[in-house]
């Protein structure tokens, strides 16, 4: 399953519900405000981290830099892709849920 | 691979609009097939042919025409955009207004449906 | 008649609260429709979305149609295949099976994952 987490988890319950039901190899994918929750030292680190010990993170890479997060800045267990990189996930997983 | 495409959200209150839309380019690119993007929701206001942003903004009729120029078709819901003022007589040219039998079809006939 | 094997499995995830966004109204519209095209339609209820099912509402009071009702025919009359509601959701916001204004069935998170698994596409509302 792809998970795309795009509401700002400060904000929203996108993550939170999102955690709540992954499985063991599935993605999510940050995109949108949803990056936020993959910012160093930002509350949600530690979710994020559990996760990716089940799970692949990603987060679309226009949408951190837009925001002026830097490469550098985001947990390094989370990787980088492009929209073609989305789209490549979004082949990857049978299905997909917008949270 | 086939992708369906969902959009939901206001294109002015939200970013899904031109999320959709870098993501049916990339997937353009990538030799891929775009069985449609329906617009659901608030999503369906993408499509007024009234939309006149100033002068420098973004601008959602030229991407929505530019996605028709790719071959890919635009489906407003009609249920939804009727209660929003959205009818034959006001919908842009790019787009066409149909049922929600076409977003079942989209579910069905595509490999992926992405929501945005 | 389309046979079972080859029927789509669909689901709608119903997460949203009823008045305060249009979402849960025209997610049941959509619903409506799609069970008319003889597909395997499922709706499941998780975080706010359980909302919807409670007993004894009344929007009239703020201007908006009682389009929840629909959920009480939307098995017997439109053919909707289940209507599941996450157990854990209804216990964070103090409900329990009886607060609903219709029959459904209550399902532990980790069961409604697995039915979520089975499905060809899931439209989140």
């Amino acid at each position: 399953m792809l998970n795309i987490v795009k509401k700002s988890p400060y904000e929203t319950s996108s993550l939170s519900s999102c955690l709540k039901y992954i499985k063991k190899g599935d993605v999510i994918l940050f995109t949108e405000d949803g990056i936020y929750a993959v910012k160093k030292g930002g509350m949600f680190e530690k979710h994020v981290s559990d996760a990716s010990q089940t799970c692949s993170i990603y987060y679309l890479s226009p949408d951190t830099e837009a925001r002026g997060i830097k490469s550098d800045e985001i947990i390094s267990l989370a990787k980088p892709v492009d929209y073609q990189g989305f789209v490549d996930l979004a082949i990857d997983s049978p299905k997909s849920i917008t949270w | 691979m086939k992708f369906g495409i969902l959009v939901k959200e206001s294109p002015y209150n939200f970013q899904a609009f031109d999320s959709a839309y870098n993501f049916v380019i990339a997937a353009i690119k990538k030799g891929h097939e775009i069985t449609g993007i329906f617009f659901y929701d608030d999503a369906v206001y993408a499509a007024n042919k009234y939309l006149d942003p100033p002068q420098g903004e973004r601008n959602i009729r030229l991407y929505m025409d530019d996605l028709k120029s790719k071959g890919v078709r635009l489906v407003v819901c009609v249920a939804a955009g009727k209660r929003r003022g959205l009818t034959n007589d006001t919908v842009s040219g790019s787009a066409e207004i149909s049922g929600l039998g076409q977003l079942l079809e989209l579910s069905i006939e595509s490999d992926r449906l992405i929501t945005f | 008649m389309v046979d079972q094997e080859s029927k789509a499995k669909i689901m709608f995830l119903c997460k949203t609260a009823p008045y305060g966004t249009i979402y849960e109204q025209e997610a049941i519209e959509a619903m409506i429709m799609f069970s008319a095209y003889e597909q395997d339609i499922s709706v499941a209820f998780i975080g706010d979305g359980v909302l919807s099912l409670k007993k004894g509402q009344n929007p009239s009071l703020i201007n908006i149609k009682n389009f929840t009702q629909t959920y009480l025919v939307i098995v017997d009359d439109f053919e909707v295949s289940h209507l599941y509601v996450e157990k854990e959701s209804l216990e964070e916001r103090g409900m329990k099976e009886e607060d609903l204004l219709t029959e459904v069935e209550v399902l532990k998170r980790a069961d409604l994952i697995s039915r979520i698994d089975e499905m060809k596409v899931i439209l989140p509302f």
